[in-house]
């Protein structure tokens, strides 16, 4: 606390309107050129290149170092060391009860909302550990955002009142450009088009695939770096998969995404990384390999991904 | 292997002695479960019955508007009715906060072992004779004042009125999903908003009706006020520090008089009592009937 590195301050301040776009402090290129879009705290708009040139110029990136998770005495996750290249599609593949969801949500420390759940080892975003004490898990979900697998808008608000939530209930925005922020939101989730005309509308009124994608554009409005999806289509049928596969693909250019896939089809289409997560003996899930989308599918190194990707086991 | 046709068996599906034999008790058992079931409803009917009829008849402008008056020379029970809305009023407004509070305190952040012991509390509240409750609130608000008061009439039926409303305010907050908590905290958005706005907000009709059903509960209320409120034969608008009178006190003493006149007015305070609580019911199995349909 005393002495707090620069990204603490960039991490909890981020969101916060007065503050200019600042690069991390390990960014080594600066900020895109010209004035920042007054509605965002991010050059969003502009279309980026399908893949980042360089890795290291952009935030987002997460280092994983030795995570253990336990519940209680159980340890649901052993050793998982890897690092989620930033503006690239991470996918985690693996049988039910390896930890998928688990090691997700400690990367922005939802897991801490189960009692007893503990972990060692250690996680930085941009460098910065996001377990040390001096982070506000509040201001580390404002960076790293979340979509779950059944969609959960709020029944009691409207479609405009479920995306202007997280930037009205963290009290950081007044409404002049919070209509912006709103219709920017269901742009980029692809879903203006649909309920442009029906924003009073309540957000449980929409299909279950329109809320999934209500979800994402409620998840960018507080302006996130990283969006976690635990199966995020696993509820929806094959049309509706197949517009959020399509959303996360023009996602990637501006957001890291980490995504837990039941689906091998799914994680080998859309994902640029694929980490395999399979169960040990003591049930404690461990990472087997992570490697490009396209190694782990026609190549990979271990036998168990090999069996696994093929359909021979889980 | 030659497959041998099996012969055709007839008569499998007819009743045997046995199976008539059961039907009868089958039968029986239900005309027995089913006059228990009537006699669930006679009490009430019949209580709904009598007072309907007794207290339509002594239903006029008098009883609505005119203080009591002594002896049966004539009067009503404006006091009453104008004592029990006030100190209803305040008991709500004292037992809201409280009791909405707690149960979200039990159900969002006590540790699992404190919720246990404030719901075990709650419910040994709701479980103790209310008169003395009425007991209790005498000793530390009537007995220093050496005066009977409204306040503590108040406050009496608050008590009787927390306990309700925690424990519906925390039966409904548990139905709210999981997944929805987990949305707005996923956004960033701290605990205690997400709470008050998400939360509760998702499960505000809920609660309004635990709300009502306290009201309803508190407004039929007797024993508490006896030590508390005392009854008062004079129509007391907004001095809680004296006695005042309540439709459930009104009724206890007029329906004990000798004049026929009082036990008329009883009947007919009687009467607008039950109203008042049916009227609650309904409104609230209208408003969870019209939320399931949803």
């Amino acid at each position: 606390m005393k002495d707090p590195e620069p990204m603490t301050t960039e991490l909890g301040s981020q969101a916060s309107p007065t503050t200019e776009t600042a690069p991390p402090p390990n960014a080594a290129v600066p900020t895109p050129a010209g004035p920042a879009p007054a509605t965002l705290g991010r050059p969003a708009l502009a279309p980026a290149p399908s893949r980042p040139q360089n890795d290291e110029a952009t935030s987002g990136r997460i280092e994983i170092e030795g995570l253990n998770v336990f519940y209680g005495n159980f340890r649901a996750i052993r050793d998982i060391s890897l690092t989620v290249k930033p503006h690239a599609i991470t996918a985690i593949i693996g049988p039910s009860g390896c930890g998928k969801s688990t090691f997700l949500r400690t990367l922005n420390r939802m897991h801490e909302l189960t009692p007893n759940a503990h972990l060692d080892g250690s996680i930085k975003l941009d460098g910065e550990d996001i377990y040390d004490p001096s982070v506000d898990p509040v201001a580390l979900r404002r960076v790293v955002g979340m979509v779950f697998q059944r969609p959960n808008p709020f029944p009691t608000m409207s479609i405009y009142d479920n995306v202007a939530s997280g930037l009205r209930l963290t009290g950081r925005r007044h409404a002049a450009d919070l209509e912006a922020i709103v219709e920017q939101s269901l742009r980029r989730a692809a879903l203006w088009d649909e309920v442009k005309d029906k924003l009073q509308s309540g957000g449980t009124s929409l299909s279950g695939g329109q809320q999934q994608r209500l979800c994402i554009a409620r998840a960018l409005a507080v302006d996130p770096e990283v969006i976690l999806m635990d199966e995020p289509a696993s509820a929806l049928d094959p049309v509706a998969t197949l517009k959020i596969e399509q959303l996360m693909a023009e996602l990637r250019a501006n957001y890291t995404i980490v995504i837990v896939t039941h689906n091998m089809q799914q994680a080998s289409r859309i994902s640029d990384y694929t980490a395999f997560f399979t169960m040990g003996e003591d049930r404690a899930g461990y990472l087997v390999e992570m490697d490009e989308t396209v190694q782990i599918f026609t190549n990979p190194k271990d036998q168990l991904t090999e069996d696994y990707v093929s359909g021979r086991f889980g | 292997m030659v497959a041998v046709t099996p012969a055709v068996r007839t008569g499998r599906l007819t009743g045997t002695r046995s199976a008539n034999r059961r039907t009868r008790t089958d039968k029986a058992m239900r005309f027995i479960a089913g006059l228990a079931a009537v006699a669930c409803v006679i009490p009430l009917g019949a209580v709904l019955i009598f007072v309907t009829l007794n207290g339509i008849s002594a239903l006029n402008l008098d009883l609505l508007t005119k203080p009591s008056r002594a002896q049966g020379i004539g009067g009503g029970a404006a006091a009453a009715i104008l004592g029990s809305i006030q100190m209803v009023l305040l008991a709500t407004v004292v037992a809201i906060p409280f009791g909405v509070l707690a149960g979200v305190y039990v159900r969002e952040f006590a540790s699992a072992r404190v919720a246990r012991a404030v719901r075990f509390a709650a419910d040994v509240i709701v479980g103790i004779p209310s008169i003395l409750i009425g007991i209790f609130v005498f000793t530390f608000l009537v007995l220093p004042f050496k005066q009977y008061n409204a306040f503590a009439g108040s406050i009496a039926l608050a008590v009787i009125m927390v306990p309700v409303i925690m424990r519906t305010t925390e039966e409904i907050l548990k139905l709210v999903p999981v997944s929805l908590r987990e949305a707005s905290l996923a956004l960033g958005i701290p605990m205690w908003r997400t709470v008050f706005s998400v939360v509760i907000r998702t499960g505000l009709p809920g609660i309004l009706t635990g709300i009502m059903l306290a009201v309803a509960r508190a407004a039929g209320e007797t024993a508490p006020l006896l030590f508390t409120a005392l009854g008062s034969r004079f129509v007391n608008v907004g001095d809680f520090s004296k006695p005042m009178d309540a439709l459930p006190l009104f009724v206890y003493i007029n329906a004990r008089q000798p004049y026929e006149l009082q036990n008329q007015q009883a009947w007919g305070a009687a009467f607008l009592l039950l109203l008042f609580v049916l009227v609650v019911n309904v409104l609230v199995r209208a408003r969870t009937a019209g939320r399931r349909a949803q």
